[in-house]
């Protein structure tokens, strides 16, 4: 990195000491000094677009916390008279005025050629919000009673950010809530194909012979299902008369057990690299029993690896979720992840008067987007000895 | 290359007899089965059920049976053409199926064809002009492909098409043609119907093949042989192509068995919400309803057609790299 310092005693015939006569900057050292995963995450800061889109899904990710307080309504609170009331934008200046953010409340008329509910804004109503107000009340982690919101609408209106649906329910706190949901079902569907990637990789990466050939034969069988037909029939299978929140947990189970090949393929294809090398035969030759040298030796060093190939997973458990729910057969209301509200947008006909009911669209692909750079960040930063 | 097509035959059967029992297992999972399922629906219509009949229908279908030997009833059936019986519409498989099949290969073969058709032009500009401004452009609208998924695409395009032309671009076909006999024409309307769907169903598949032939081609266009090419003053277009290009191919088909099943699921999806005549509305309908051969036989269905795309990438892939084929088909 930088020039070598001369050395002041280049012809002494005293023992040479690189470590105490070799001195380091603090800097050089830490650069020399540096941990595997130190390096990996100065070489994953250097891709602007990985840090961008992990900044967006940790804030996605942190919002789930504090669902409740962003979200300015509860998930089923209902408006009954503001039936798929158009979006409202925030306004800053009213006639030339800074109020601060408003919006303009509606007037309303049913349209009788085509039965279309038709909102205009009313310049004349300015209904500031209010902020860090009360509103709905929840409980908040299902333990405090609070009703304690970051924006809520000025007194006696309403404020509809995302519109509302065919219920009057407020879709921007939909799609808040539906992020709890279809952001989790990729982090439980990936730590199940995780684990049953690594076992079932690991143990034919390092036995070989038959096991390998076996489990190879089956990913194969499995892979071979086109994906999404299979997780419909297995969704569909599941029974009636289970609890959304049993359905969830099966949906993320089906999601799960049907992705861990590709995970098992990479695990395995590392392994039989690695267990070439030196210090596992050394490690075996020791006597260290095969899940130590698996999990003691092996695994640490493709372990960047599994997390940039699990980073690239998630987002087809979580668009997995999302089909399966649009088509009505993932999750059920009131369980609300982004597939069951486009759910309510399959009517074509519906969606062109109410164009806002698409708008969960947006969260999706934006998820999407923004784990599949971060998994290509990772990916290129997994190995910084290179 | 003879033997290599055996054995990949060989390699097929047990596979697709894995296959057979998976999609049976997941038929029999659901708890009680279509006539159940029946008897329920007819009684919360406050209808008298015939036990007798039932019972017969039971028989008939051979539902009192041990899953085991539905198992085999099914699969030695499927081995003689006969897929068995749809209980929703009161008819053999193969007859509810017909069309539907054809359609579904239609649909994949026109979306491989596209996959292929935009993105060789465009990842060969793109790795020739890495960097450029159309380079991150292109890149920019791969990745946008590659995340959309392709329902909300079809979706998407449903809602343009309804608001700007005022049309529904949905289905595959001219109505008139809906239940019409296979006749020229039909195949006109199909054709004229299918470029929706290919590219919603081709938008990720190619966004993917595009990244891949573009990192594969800037691969080979630091090789030495390349460079020695230009440097004996070969034409850029030639020298590009008789070399670099051909190494570069490579994935380009062995990418088909990988991206085939994808384009069946995702076929299946855009098929549900574009009210296509596929196999996917059907699919859907048939696990819905508990019809357990019906629903059955299509997954099967999609499963073989993987299974004979894969096989045929792979032996295109041996036809065009000698390598493959003498490793007798355990290449990893």
């Amino acid at each position: 990195m930088t020039a070598q310092q001369p050395l002041d005693h280049f012809v002494s015939k005293a023992p040479f000491n690189p470590a105490t006569d070799e001195k380091l900057t603090p800097e050089q050292e830490r650069y020399y000094m540096a941990s595997q995963w130190q390096m990996v995450w100065r070489k994953l800061r250097r891709h602007h677009l990985a840090v961008v889109s992990g900044v967006i899904l940790l804030l996605l990710y942190l919002s789930i916390f504090v669902t409740e307080f962003i979200a300015p309504y509860a998930l089923t609170t209902r408006h009954t008279d503001h039936l798929f009331a158009p979006p409202q934008t925030i306004h800053f200046v009213h006639e030339g005025e800074f109020v601060g953010p408003f919006v303009y409340g509606y007037t309303y008329r049913l349209n009788m050629d085509n039965l279309k509910r038709e909102y205009t804004p009313d310049l004349r109503q300015v209904n500031k919000l209010r902020f860090f107000c009360e509103g709905d009340s929840y409980r908040f982690w299902g333990l405090v009673e609070m009703n304690f919101h970051f924006v809520c609408p000025a007194r006696n209106t309403e404020f509809f950010w995302l519109g509302t649906d065919r219920l009057g329910r407020d879709m921007f706190s939909r799609i808040m809530y539906g992020t709890r949901i279809s952001l989790t079902v990729g982090l439980i569907g990936i730590t199940i194909s995780f684990v049953l990637g690594i076992v079932v990789g690991g143990l034919a990466g390092y036995y070989g012979g038959w096991t390998d050939a076996i489990v190879q034969r089956s990913i194969e069988c499995i892979r071979s299902f086109p994906e999404l037909p299979l997780w419909m029939a297995l969704s569909a299978a599941l029974p009636v008369d289970w609890s959304p929140i049993v359905i969830y947990f099966g949906i993320t189970i089906i999601l799960g057990l049907l992705d861990w090949t590709g995970l098992a393929r990479s695990v395995r294809s590392k392994l039989l690299a690695l267990r070439e090398e030196d210090f596992c035969t050394a490690a075996v030759l020791m006597g260290a029993k095969p899940s130590r040298v698996i999990f003691r030796h092996l695994m640490p060093s493709f372990t960047s690896h599994l997390i940039a190939s699990a980073t690239l997973s998630i987002p087809g458990m979580i668009l997995g979720e999302t089909a399966l729910s649009f088509l009505g057969l993932g999750l059920r209301p009131p369980i609300t992840s982004w597939g069951v509200l486009l759910n309510e947008a399959q009517n074509i006909n519906v969606v062109a008067l109410y164009p806002w009911l698409m708008l969960p669209v947006l969260p999706v692909i934006v998820t999407v987007l923004a784990f599949n750079f971060l998994g290509d960040g990772l990916r290129d930063a997994a190995d910084p000895y290179k | 290359m003879f033997g290599y097509v055996i054995h990949r035959l060989l390699v097929m059967i047990p596979t697709l007899l894995a296959i057979s029992a998976i999609t049976f297992l997941i038929m029999q999972l659901p708890p009680g089965d279509f006539l159940s399922t029946h008897i329920a629906e007819l009684q919360s219509q406050g209808e008298s059920v015939d036990m007798a009949k039932i019972e017969f229908l039971r028989q008939q279908y051979g539902l009192d049976r041990s899953a085991v030997e539905q198992y085999f009833h099914w699969i030695l059936g499927m081995l003689q053409g006969d897929f068995g019986y749809s209980f929703e519409f009161q008819l053999p498989v193969t007859k509810v199926v017909g069309d539907k099949l054809w359609l579904t290969v239609i649909v994949s073969v026109a979306t491989i064809l596209f996959t292929w058709i935009v993105s060789f032009p465009i990842a060969i500009y793109s790795a020739t002009h890495q960097y450029s401004w159309a380079d991150h452009g292109l890149t920019l609208l791969g990745f946008l492909g590659l995340a959309t998924p392709n329902f909300l695409l079809a979706l998407v395009l449903l809602y343009f098409a309804n608001v700007v032309f005022g049309t529904s671009i949905g289905g595959l076909m001219d109505d008139r043609f809906l239940d019409a006999p296979w006749s020229w024409e039909k195949f006109r309307s199909i054709l004229e119907h299918l470029w929706v769907p290919t590219l919603v169903i081709g938008a990720s598949g190619t966004a993917g093949m595009i990244r891949r032939l573009r990192a594969n081609l800037l691969d080979e266009l630091q090789k030495q042989y390349y460079v020695t090419a230009r440097a004996k003053g070969m034409p850029p277009f030639r020298a590009l192509v008789k070399y670099p290009l051909r190494m570069s191919l490579n994935p380009f088909i062995s990418d088909i068995g990988g991206i085939l099943p994808s384009i069946i699921s995702g076929a299946a999806v855009v098929s549900i919400v574009m009210n296509l005549p596929t196999t996917g509305p059907m699919l859907l309908r048939a696990l819905q309803a508990q019809d357990t051969y019906l629903a059955g036989s299509f997954l099967m269905f999609l499963a073989v057609l993987t299974v004979i795309g894969v096989f045929l990438s792979d032996l295109a892939l041996a036809a065009l790299d000698p390598r493959i084929r003498l490793q007798g088909g355990t290449s990893r």
